[in-house]
Protein backbone atom coordinates (compact mmCIF):
# COMPACT_ATOMS: atom_id res chain seq x y z
CA UNK A 1 0.00 0.00 0.00
CA UNK A 2 1.60 3.59 -1.51
CA UNK A 3 1.45 6.42 0.11
CA UNK A 4 -1.11 8.07 -2.19
CA UNK A 5 -2.83 11.60 -2.07
CA UNK A 6 -6.45 11.35 -0.21
CA UNK A 7 -8.79 11.12 -3.63
CA UNK A 8 -12.20 10.48 -1.74
CA UNK A 9 -13.57 13.03 0.98
CA UNK A 10 -13.89 9.52 2.77
CA UNK A 11 -10.33 9.83 3.05
CA UNK A 12 -9.87 12.78 4.84
CA UNK A 13 -12.12 11.79 7.90
CA UNK A 14 -8.95 10.83 10.54
CA UNK A 15 -8.32 14.16 9.59
CA UNK A 16 -11.07 15.61 10.81
CA UNK A 17 -11.13 14.85 14.62
CA UNK A 18 -7.38 16.43 15.09
CA UNK A 19 -8.22 19.41 12.68
CA UNK A 20 -10.98 20.66 14.99
CA UNK A 21 -8.89 19.69 18.45
CA UNK A 22 -6.42 21.91 17.33
CA UNK A 23 -7.93 24.63 15.32
CA UNK A 24 -10.68 25.24 18.24
CA UNK A 25 -8.54 24.43 21.31
CA UNK A 26 -5.32 25.82 20.05
CA UNK A 27 -5.87 28.73 17.05
CA UNK A 28 -9.04 30.13 18.27
CA UNK A 29 -7.48 30.60 22.01
CA UNK A 30 -4.36 32.17 20.37
CA UNK A 31 -6.97 34.86 18.36
CA UNK A 32 -8.73 34.94 21.18
CA UNK A 33 -5.76 36.39 22.90
CA UNK A 34 -4.56 38.13 19.84
CA UNK A 35 -7.69 40.41 20.49
CA UNK A 36 -7.91 40.77 24.23
CA UNK A 37 -4.42 42.50 23.50
CA UNK A 38 -6.16 45.20 21.90
CA UNK A 39 -9.50 45.72 24.18
CA UNK A 40 -10.05 47.92 26.65
CA UNK A 41 -9.35 47.35 30.25
CA UNK A 42 -12.22 48.13 32.92
CA UNK A 43 -11.96 47.94 35.92
CA UNK A 44 -12.05 44.93 38.08
CA UNK A 45 -10.65 42.71 35.72
CA UNK A 46 -13.23 42.86 33.30
CA UNK A 47 -12.92 44.32 29.79
CA UNK A 48 -14.30 45.18 26.59
CA UNK A 49 -13.96 44.79 23.22
CA UNK A 50 -12.57 47.78 21.43
CA UNK A 51 -9.66 48.68 19.18
CA UNK A 52 -6.83 50.30 20.88
CA UNK A 53 -3.13 50.41 20.97
CA UNK A 54 -2.24 51.51 24.51
CA UNK A 55 -1.67 47.91 26.23
CA UNK A 56 1.15 47.82 23.68
CA UNK A 57 2.17 52.11 24.10
CA UNK A 58 3.23 50.35 27.41
CA UNK A 59 5.83 48.64 26.35
CA UNK A 60 7.73 52.44 25.71
CA UNK A 61 7.91 52.89 29.50
CA UNK A 62 11.77 52.59 30.90
CA UNK A 63 10.23 50.11 33.45
CA UNK A 64 8.78 47.70 30.62
CA UNK A 65 12.51 48.06 28.72
CA UNK A 66 14.46 47.11 31.88
CA UNK A 67 12.55 43.88 32.24
CA UNK A 68 12.60 43.09 28.64
CA UNK A 69 16.81 43.73 28.51
CA UNK A 70 16.68 41.52 31.89
CA UNK A 71 14.95 38.65 30.72
CA UNK A 72 16.35 38.75 27.44
CA UNK A 73 20.14 38.37 28.96
CA UNK A 74 19.24 35.85 31.28
CA UNK A 75 18.31 33.93 28.93
CA UNK A 76 21.17 34.34 26.55
CA UNK A 77 23.54 33.97 29.51
CA UNK A 78 22.05 30.72 30.38
CA UNK A 79 21.70 29.96 26.82
CA UNK A 80 25.61 30.16 26.65
CA UNK A 81 26.48 28.52 30.02
CA UNK A 82 24.51 25.51 29.12
CA UNK A 83 25.60 24.59 25.65
CA UNK A 84 29.28 25.40 26.73
CA UNK A 85 29.04 22.43 29.30
CA UNK A 86 26.98 20.33 27.79
CA UNK A 87 28.17 20.15 24.03
CA UNK A 88 31.26 18.39 25.66
CA UNK A 89 29.60 16.20 28.00
CA UNK A 90 27.23 15.37 25.11
CA UNK A 91 29.85 14.81 22.68
CA UNK A 92 31.56 12.29 25.65
CA UNK A 93 28.08 10.69 26.17
CA UNK A 94 28.02 9.53 22.83
CA UNK A 95 31.03 7.57 22.76
CA UNK A 96 30.27 5.87 26.04
CA UNK A 97 28.55 2.35 25.98
CA UNK A 98 24.70 1.82 25.08
CA UNK A 99 24.35 1.17 28.41
CA UNK A 100 26.01 3.84 30.21
CA UNK A 101 24.15 6.34 27.94
CA UNK A 102 20.99 5.34 28.34
CA UNK A 103 20.99 5.41 32.21
CA UNK A 104 22.39 9.39 31.92
CA UNK A 105 19.26 9.14 29.20
CA UNK A 106 16.81 7.79 32.03
CA UNK A 107 18.24 10.59 34.74
CA UNK A 108 17.72 13.70 32.31
CA UNK A 109 14.77 12.82 30.91
CA UNK A 110 13.43 12.42 34.59
CA UNK A 111 14.97 15.35 35.55
CA UNK A 112 13.68 17.55 32.75
CA UNK A 113 9.88 16.12 33.44
CA UNK A 114 10.23 17.87 36.35
CA UNK A 115 7.67 20.29 37.94
CA UNK A 116 9.33 23.87 37.93
CA UNK A 117 7.99 24.73 41.32
CA UNK A 118 10.23 21.41 42.38
CA UNK A 119 12.90 22.10 40.93
CA UNK A 120 12.39 25.71 42.76
CA UNK A 121 11.88 24.36 45.79
CA UNK A 122 15.11 21.57 45.69
CA UNK A 123 17.01 24.82 44.82
CA UNK A 124 15.62 27.16 47.53
CA UNK A 125 16.36 24.45 50.02
CA UNK A 126 20.20 23.76 48.68
CA UNK A 127 20.51 27.66 49.01
CA UNK A 128 19.12 28.40 52.54
CA UNK A 129 21.00 29.10 55.54
CA UNK A 130 19.51 25.87 57.61
CA UNK A 131 19.80 22.68 55.16
CA UNK A 132 21.93 24.59 52.40
CA UNK A 133 25.38 24.10 50.99
CA UNK A 134 26.60 26.35 53.03
CA UNK A 135 26.46 24.10 56.22
CA UNK A 136 28.74 21.48 53.84
CA UNK A 137 31.47 24.61 53.52
CA UNK A 138 31.30 25.39 57.12
CA UNK A 139 31.99 21.76 58.42
CA UNK A 140 34.63 21.85 55.56
CA UNK A 141 36.22 24.48 57.79
CA UNK A 142 36.23 27.09 54.33
CA UNK A 143 32.97 29.40 56.48
CA UNK A 144 32.92 30.69 59.98
CA UNK A 145 28.67 30.88 59.93
CA UNK A 146 26.20 29.31 57.18
CA UNK A 147 23.93 31.33 55.46
CA UNK A 148 21.06 32.21 52.83
CA UNK A 149 22.59 32.27 48.98
CA UNK A 150 18.62 33.25 48.09
CA UNK A 151 16.82 35.83 47.38
CA UNK A 152 19.59 36.62 44.44
CA UNK A 153 20.33 36.83 40.67
CA UNK A 154 23.19 34.08 41.20
CA UNK A 155 20.38 31.63 42.82
CA UNK A 156 18.15 32.66 39.75
CA UNK A 157 20.69 31.75 36.93
CA UNK A 158 22.16 28.88 38.54
CA UNK A 159 18.42 27.27 38.79
CA UNK A 160 17.54 28.33 35.27
CA UNK A 161 21.39 26.65 33.66
CA UNK A 162 19.75 23.28 36.13
CA UNK A 163 16.35 23.51 34.95
CA UNK A 164 18.09 24.00 30.94
CA UNK A 165 20.62 21.69 30.93
CA UNK A 166 18.93 18.21 30.34
CA UNK A 167 17.12 19.99 27.55
CA UNK A 168 20.50 21.50 25.91
CA UNK A 169 21.75 17.69 26.21
CA UNK A 170 18.82 16.11 25.09
CA UNK A 171 18.80 18.82 22.15
CA UNK A 172 22.43 18.18 21.13
CA UNK A 173 22.62 14.23 21.50
CA UNK A 174 20.65 13.36 18.11
CA UNK A 175 23.10 15.58 16.15
CA UNK A 176 26.12 14.58 17.98
CA UNK A 177 25.44 10.80 17.49
CA UNK A 178 24.95 10.99 14.05
CA UNK A 179 28.58 12.41 14.17
CA UNK A 180 30.31 10.53 11.80
CA UNK A 181 33.44 8.93 13.85
CA UNK A 182 35.81 8.63 10.70
CA UNK A 183 36.49 12.44 11.19
CA UNK A 184 37.72 12.20 14.24
CA UNK A 185 39.71 9.09 13.38
CA UNK A 186 41.26 10.76 10.48
CA UNK A 187 42.53 13.75 12.63
CA UNK A 188 44.02 11.29 14.67
CA UNK A 189 46.02 9.53 12.32
CA UNK A 190 47.10 12.53 10.76
CA UNK A 191 48.51 13.43 14.48
CA UNK A 192 45.78 15.30 16.16
CA UNK A 193 45.41 15.15 20.29
CA UNK A 194 41.74 14.15 21.49
CA UNK A 195 41.46 17.62 22.96
CA UNK A 196 42.95 19.21 19.48
CA UNK A 197 40.58 16.89 17.31
CA UNK A 198 37.45 17.90 19.47
CA UNK A 199 37.90 21.74 18.96
CA UNK A 200 39.38 21.84 15.31
CA UNK A 201 37.20 19.24 13.81
CA UNK A 202 33.76 18.55 16.05
CA UNK A 203 33.03 22.15 17.10
CA UNK A 204 33.55 23.74 13.73
CA UNK A 205 31.72 20.71 12.08
CA UNK A 206 28.75 20.91 13.94
CA UNK A 207 28.65 24.88 14.25
CA UNK A 208 25.15 25.18 12.96
CA UNK A 209 23.79 22.88 15.39
CA UNK A 210 25.48 24.99 17.99
CA UNK A 211 24.20 27.96 17.06
CA UNK A 212 20.18 25.98 16.75
CA UNK A 213 20.72 24.70 20.35
CA UNK A 214 21.52 27.94 21.69
CA UNK A 215 18.24 29.68 20.16
CA UNK A 216 16.30 26.81 21.44
CA UNK A 217 17.77 27.02 24.91
CA UNK A 218 17.51 30.63 24.61
CA UNK A 219 13.61 30.33 23.89
CA UNK A 220 13.31 27.42 26.71
CA UNK A 221 14.88 29.98 29.01
CA UNK A 222 12.55 33.07 28.22
CA UNK A 223 9.81 30.55 29.34
CA UNK A 224 10.66 30.44 33.13
CA UNK A 225 8.47 31.97 34.85
CA UNK A 226 8.34 30.70 38.63
CA UNK A 227 12.23 29.91 39.11
CA UNK A 228 12.77 34.17 39.29
CA UNK A 229 9.69 34.25 41.26
CA UNK A 230 10.70 31.86 43.95
CA UNK A 231 14.58 32.21 44.01
CA UNK A 232 14.53 36.55 42.90
CA UNK A 233 13.98 39.51 43.82
CA UNK A 234 11.39 41.36 41.81
CA UNK A 235 13.94 43.01 39.93
CA UNK A 236 14.75 39.22 38.87
CA UNK A 237 11.25 39.10 37.19
CA UNK A 238 11.49 37.91 33.71
CA UNK A 239 8.28 39.11 31.27
CA UNK A 240 6.90 35.62 31.73
CA UNK A 241 6.47 36.32 35.42
CA UNK A 242 4.87 39.74 34.40
CA UNK A 243 2.99 38.35 32.55
CA UNK A 244 1.39 35.39 35.04
CA UNK A 245 1.12 38.51 37.28
CA UNK A 246 -0.48 40.90 35.44
CA UNK A 247 -3.26 38.36 34.51
CA UNK A 248 -3.75 36.68 37.45
CA UNK A 249 -3.04 39.32 40.19
CA UNK A 250 -3.66 43.04 38.80
CA UNK A 251 -6.54 41.59 36.80
CA UNK A 252 -4.99 43.49 33.78
CA UNK A 253 -5.69 40.94 30.87
CA UNK A 254 -5.34 42.98 27.79
CA UNK A 255 -2.17 44.61 28.75
CA UNK A 256 -1.28 40.32 29.95
CA UNK A 257 -2.20 39.39 26.60
CA UNK A 258 -0.25 42.65 24.92
CA UNK A 259 2.90 41.48 26.44
CA UNK A 260 2.46 37.82 25.30
CA UNK A 261 1.90 38.81 21.76
CA UNK A 262 5.57 40.40 21.91
CA UNK A 263 6.81 37.01 23.43
CA UNK A 264 5.28 35.35 20.77
CA UNK A 265 6.62 37.39 18.30
CA UNK A 266 10.44 37.20 19.48
CA UNK A 267 9.83 33.53 19.98
CA UNK A 268 8.91 32.81 16.46
CA UNK A 269 11.05 35.34 14.92
CA UNK A 270 14.25 32.98 16.69
CA UNK A 271 12.56 29.70 16.07
CA UNK A 272 12.23 30.65 12.61
CA UNK A 273 16.47 31.51 12.35
CA UNK A 274 16.45 27.66 13.71
CA UNK A 275 15.23 26.86 10.97
CA UNK A 276 16.97 28.67 8.81
CA UNK A 277 19.81 27.79 9.91
CA UNK A 278 18.81 24.04 10.12
CA UNK A 279 18.12 23.83 7.09
CA UNK A 280 21.18 24.86 5.67
CA UNK A 281 23.09 21.56 5.09
CA UNK A 282 25.48 20.38 8.19
CA UNK A 283 29.57 20.74 6.95
CA UNK A 284 30.07 17.04 7.83
CA UNK B 1 46.26 14.70 31.19
CA UNK B 2 44.98 11.11 30.80
CA UNK B 3 41.68 11.46 28.59
CA UNK B 4 39.83 8.95 30.52
CA UNK B 5 40.09 10.96 33.34
CA UNK B 6 39.29 13.73 31.99
CA UNK B 7 36.13 12.38 30.60
CA UNK B 8 35.78 11.02 34.17
CA UNK B 9 35.86 13.92 35.93
CA UNK B 10 33.72 16.01 33.50
CA UNK B 11 30.85 13.33 34.00
CA UNK B 12 31.34 13.30 37.52
CA UNK B 13 30.72 17.19 37.87
CA UNK B 14 27.81 17.28 35.66
CA UNK B 15 26.64 14.06 38.00
CA UNK B 16 26.70 15.83 41.37
CA UNK B 17 25.18 19.32 40.03
CA UNK B 18 22.29 17.40 38.65
CA UNK B 19 22.07 15.14 41.18
CA UNK B 20 22.86 17.46 44.18
CA UNK B 21 19.47 19.71 44.69
CA UNK B 22 17.51 16.42 44.98
CA UNK B 23 20.04 14.87 47.15
CA UNK B 24 19.48 17.37 49.60
CA UNK B 25 15.47 17.39 49.03
CA UNK B 26 15.85 13.74 49.86
CA UNK B 27 17.21 14.46 52.89
CA UNK B 28 15.12 16.64 54.50
CA UNK B 29 12.21 14.53 53.68
CA UNK B 30 13.55 12.33 56.30
CA UNK B 31 13.65 14.66 59.13
CA UNK B 32 12.27 13.41 62.21
CA UNK B 33 10.82 16.60 63.47
CA UNK B 34 9.09 19.18 60.95
CA UNK B 35 12.44 21.38 60.15
CA UNK B 36 14.17 22.14 57.53
CA UNK B 37 17.30 20.78 58.36
CA UNK B 38 20.09 19.07 56.42
CA UNK B 39 21.78 16.49 57.38
CA UNK B 40 18.82 15.77 58.73
CA UNK B 41 18.10 14.50 61.71
CA UNK B 42 16.83 11.57 62.82
CA UNK B 43 14.89 9.11 60.22
CA UNK B 44 11.35 9.35 59.61
CA UNK B 45 8.73 8.16 56.12
CA UNK B 46 5.87 9.96 58.14
CA UNK B 47 5.97 12.68 55.67
CA UNK B 48 6.01 10.45 52.73
CA UNK B 49 2.83 8.31 54.61
CA UNK B 50 1.58 11.83 54.50
CA UNK B 51 0.46 12.33 51.38
CA UNK B 52 -1.32 9.50 51.16
CA UNK B 53 -3.21 10.07 54.63
CA UNK B 54 -3.28 13.80 54.75
CA UNK B 55 -6.96 14.86 52.85
CA UNK B 56 -5.31 17.83 51.18
CA UNK B 57 -2.41 16.46 49.72
CA UNK B 58 -4.18 13.11 48.86
CA UNK B 59 -6.78 15.09 47.17
CA UNK B 60 -4.08 16.94 45.34
CA UNK B 61 -2.16 13.57 44.11
CA UNK B 62 -5.70 12.33 43.20
CA UNK B 63 -6.56 15.25 41.29
CA UNK B 64 -2.61 15.10 39.40
CA UNK B 65 -3.01 11.52 38.27
CA UNK B 66 -6.82 12.02 37.22
CA UNK B 67 -5.70 15.01 34.85
CA UNK B 68 -2.80 13.19 34.11
CA UNK B 69 -4.32 10.35 32.57
CA UNK B 70 -7.20 11.67 31.08
CA UNK B 71 -5.29 15.03 29.09
CA UNK B 72 -2.41 12.07 28.01
CA UNK B 73 -5.23 9.65 26.49
CA UNK B 74 -6.63 12.50 24.58
CA UNK B 75 -3.50 13.83 23.35
CA UNK B 76 -2.78 10.57 22.26
CA UNK B 77 -6.31 10.50 20.30
CA UNK B 78 -5.31 13.62 18.62
CA UNK B 79 -1.98 12.32 17.70
CA UNK B 80 -2.72 8.91 15.93
CA UNK B 81 -5.22 9.74 13.67
CA UNK B 82 -3.25 13.02 12.46
CA UNK B 83 -0.26 10.87 12.38
CA UNK B 84 -1.53 8.23 10.61
CA UNK B 85 -2.74 10.53 8.10
CA UNK B 86 0.62 11.97 7.33
CA UNK B 87 1.94 8.14 7.10
CA UNK B 88 -0.70 6.94 4.54
CA UNK B 89 -1.19 10.10 2.34
CA UNK B 90 0.51 12.88 0.13
CA UNK B 91 -0.91 15.73 1.63
CA UNK B 92 1.76 18.54 2.15
CA UNK B 93 -1.25 20.95 3.63
CA UNK B 94 -1.62 18.78 6.33
CA UNK B 95 1.24 18.93 7.79
CA UNK B 96 0.36 22.66 9.12
CA UNK B 97 -2.11 20.45 11.40
CA UNK B 98 1.55 18.82 12.59
CA UNK B 99 3.15 22.56 13.18
CA UNK B 100 0.17 23.50 15.17
CA UNK B 101 0.42 20.61 17.70
CA UNK B 102 4.29 20.78 18.02
CA UNK B 103 3.24 25.08 18.17
CA UNK B 104 2.40 25.09 22.23
CA UNK B 105 5.34 22.98 22.70
CA UNK B 106 8.00 25.28 21.22
CA UNK B 107 6.58 28.39 22.09
CA UNK B 108 6.98 29.80 26.25
CA UNK B 109 3.95 27.79 28.13
CA UNK B 110 2.87 31.10 29.85
CA UNK B 111 1.39 31.99 26.40
CA UNK B 112 -0.19 28.58 25.32
CA UNK B 113 -1.70 29.25 29.63
CA UNK B 114 -2.85 33.03 28.61
CA UNK B 115 -4.20 31.91 25.20
CA UNK B 116 -6.21 29.03 27.18
CA UNK B 117 -7.59 31.44 29.70
CA UNK B 118 -8.60 33.95 27.70
CA UNK B 119 -10.62 31.38 25.67
CA UNK B 120 -12.67 29.69 28.53
CA UNK B 121 -13.09 32.87 30.17
CA UNK B 122 -14.96 34.07 26.68
CA UNK B 123 -16.88 31.02 26.83
CA UNK B 124 -17.90 31.46 30.32
CA UNK B 125 -16.61 28.08 31.59
CA UNK B 126 -13.05 29.40 33.09
CA UNK B 127 -12.29 27.09 36.03
CA UNK B 128 -14.09 23.69 35.36
CA UNK B 129 -11.81 20.48 36.01
CA UNK B 130 -12.40 19.64 31.99
CA UNK B 131 -11.37 22.55 30.57
CA UNK B 132 -7.76 21.41 31.80
CA UNK B 133 -7.96 18.04 30.61
CA UNK B 134 -8.65 19.79 26.86
CA UNK B 135 -5.74 22.41 27.65
CA UNK B 136 -3.21 19.62 28.71
CA UNK B 137 -4.27 17.61 25.95
CA UNK B 138 -3.39 20.37 23.19
CA UNK B 139 -0.12 21.06 25.64
CA UNK B 140 1.07 17.91 25.53
CA UNK B 141 0.09 16.91 21.93
CA UNK B 142 3.65 17.25 20.60
CA UNK B 143 4.67 14.17 22.51
CA UNK B 144 2.77 11.32 21.32
CA UNK B 145 2.72 13.08 18.28
CA UNK B 146 6.57 13.37 17.66
CA UNK B 147 7.10 9.39 18.79
CA UNK B 148 4.18 8.00 16.70
CA UNK B 149 5.11 9.93 13.61
CA UNK B 150 8.69 8.21 14.29
CA UNK B 151 6.88 5.19 14.98
CA UNK B 152 5.18 5.24 11.19
CA UNK B 153 8.67 5.88 9.58
CA UNK B 154 9.53 3.13 11.12
CA UNK B 155 7.18 0.70 9.31
CA UNK B 156 8.39 -1.48 6.59
CA UNK B 157 5.99 0.12 3.88
CA UNK B 158 7.01 -3.59 2.46
CA UNK B 159 5.29 -5.61 5.30
CA UNK B 160 2.12 -2.99 4.57
CA UNK B 161 2.02 -3.58 1.02
CA UNK B 162 2.31 -7.84 0.93
CA UNK B 163 -1.21 -7.16 3.39
CA UNK B 164 -2.67 -5.18 1.01
CA UNK B 165 -1.62 -7.58 -1.95
CA UNK B 166 -3.40 -10.29 -0.22
CA UNK B 167 -6.57 -8.25 -0.07
CA UNK B 168 -6.51 -6.39 3.05
CA UNK B 169 -8.38 -3.37 3.01
CA UNK B 170 -7.20 0.26 5.04
CA UNK B 171 -9.31 -0.85 8.28
CA UNK B 172 -7.27 -4.23 8.53
CA UNK B 173 -3.85 -3.20 7.72
CA UNK B 174 -4.17 -0.54 10.04
CA UNK B 175 -5.66 -3.71 13.02
CA UNK B 176 -3.36 -6.81 11.94
CA UNK B 177 -0.02 -4.33 10.99
CA UNK B 178 0.09 -1.18 11.78
CA UNK B 179 -1.13 -0.68 15.38
CA UNK B 180 0.73 -3.64 16.88
CA UNK B 181 3.95 -2.07 15.43
CA UNK B 182 3.37 1.24 16.48
CA UNK B 183 2.46 -0.12 19.89
CA UNK B 184 5.68 0.45 21.57
CA UNK B 185 5.85 4.48 20.80
CA UNK B 186 1.81 4.92 21.37
CA UNK B 187 2.34 3.60 24.49
CA UNK B 188 5.97 6.03 25.37
CA UNK B 189 4.01 8.91 23.73
CA UNK B 190 1.39 8.32 26.31
CA UNK B 191 4.03 7.98 28.94
CA UNK B 192 5.63 10.83 28.05
CA UNK B 193 2.78 12.95 27.87
CA UNK B 194 1.41 11.64 31.55
CA UNK B 195 4.71 12.31 33.18
CA UNK B 196 4.57 15.96 31.76
CA UNK B 197 1.38 16.44 32.99
CA UNK B 198 1.51 15.34 36.32
CA UNK B 199 4.52 17.93 36.77
CA UNK B 200 2.39 20.66 34.88
CA UNK B 201 2.23 24.16 36.77
CA UNK B 202 1.32 27.38 34.87
CA UNK B 203 -1.19 26.20 32.53
CA UNK B 204 -3.20 24.39 35.10
CA UNK B 205 -2.75 26.99 37.22
CA UNK B 206 -4.32 29.77 34.53
CA UNK B 207 -6.95 27.51 33.92
CA UNK B 208 -8.44 25.73 36.79
CA UNK B 209 -6.11 26.93 39.38
CA UNK B 210 -9.19 28.35 41.62
CA UNK B 211 -11.10 25.79 41.66
CA UNK B 212 -8.58 22.49 41.39
CA UNK B 213 -5.35 22.05 43.58
CA UNK B 214 -2.94 19.98 41.63
CA UNK B 215 0.07 18.46 43.50
CA UNK B 216 2.37 21.33 41.47
CA UNK B 217 -0.11 24.00 42.38
CA UNK B 218 -0.15 22.24 46.31
CA UNK B 219 3.14 22.85 46.51
CA UNK B 220 3.28 26.21 45.18
CA UNK B 221 0.53 27.36 47.39
CA UNK B 222 2.76 25.67 50.52
CA UNK B 223 5.86 27.38 49.76
CA UNK B 224 4.43 30.37 49.88
CA UNK B 225 3.41 30.56 53.43
CA UNK B 226 6.80 28.55 54.58
CA UNK B 227 7.96 24.98 54.49
CA UNK B 228 6.49 22.04 54.97
CA UNK B 229 8.64 18.47 54.93
CA UNK B 230 5.73 17.04 53.04
CA UNK B 231 6.88 18.98 50.06
CA UNK B 232 10.00 17.04 50.36
CA UNK B 233 8.89 14.37 50.44
CA UNK B 234 5.88 14.67 47.36
CA UNK B 235 8.96 15.98 45.24
CA UNK B 236 11.00 13.13 45.71
CA UNK B 237 8.01 10.76 45.10
CA UNK B 238 7.45 12.87 41.57
CA UNK B 239 11.24 12.34 41.11
CA UNK B 240 10.89 8.33 41.39
CA UNK B 241 7.50 8.35 39.11
CA UNK B 242 9.40 9.83 36.24
CA UNK B 243 12.52 8.01 36.74
CA UNK B 244 10.20 4.53 36.97
CA UNK B 245 8.39 5.76 34.03
CA UNK B 246 11.31 6.38 31.44
CA UNK B 247 13.20 3.33 32.94
CA UNK B 248 10.09 1.61 31.73
CA UNK B 249 9.98 2.74 28.38
CA UNK B 250 14.26 2.36 28.62
CA UNK B 251 13.40 -1.47 29.04
CA UNK B 252 10.88 -1.99 26.83
CA UNK B 253 11.30 0.52 24.32
CA UNK B 254 14.47 1.98 22.44
CA UNK B 255 14.99 4.96 24.24
CA UNK B 256 18.14 6.51 22.10
CA UNK B 257 16.11 6.38 19.13
CA UNK B 258 12.90 7.55 20.58
CA UNK B 259 15.28 10.28 21.46
CA UNK B 260 16.29 11.12 17.47
CA UNK B 261 19.34 8.90 17.94
CA UNK B 262 19.11 7.00 14.65
CA UNK B 263 21.36 6.72 11.68
CA UNK B 264 19.68 9.17 8.55
CA UNK B 265 19.94 6.79 6.62
CA UNK B 266 17.02 4.91 7.80
CA UNK B 267 15.14 8.02 8.90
Amino acid sequence: MRREPPRHLADYAPLTFPAAMLVVFFVVPFSTMIAVSFFRRQQGGFYTPDLVLENYGRFLSTFFAGVLGFSLMLAVMVAVICVAIAFPFTYLLTKSSRRVQIVWLVCLLSILSLSEVIIGFAWSTLFSRTAGITNLLVAAGLMAEPEALLPGFGAVLTAMVYQAMPYTILVLYPALVRLDPTLLEAARTLGASPLRGFFDIIVPALRNTIMATLIMVFVFALGSYLLPQILGRPQHWTLSVHITDQAIYQSNMPFAAAMAVFLVLISLALVGLTLLVGSRREAT
Amino acid sequence: MNARLLKFIGFAIVAVFMALPLAVVAGVSVNEKQSLIFPPQGFSLAWYAQIFTDPGWRAALIASIVLAALSAALAVLIALPLSWFLWRRIAPWANVFRLLGVAPFILPPVITALGLLTFWATLGVYGQPWTAVISHAIFFVTLPLVTLSLGFTSIDRSLVEAAATMGADDRTVLRTVVLPLILPYLVSGYAFAFVLSLNEYIVAYMTVGFTVETLPIKIFNALRYGYTPTMASVSIFFVAIAALVFSLIARFGDLPRLLGAMRSDDS
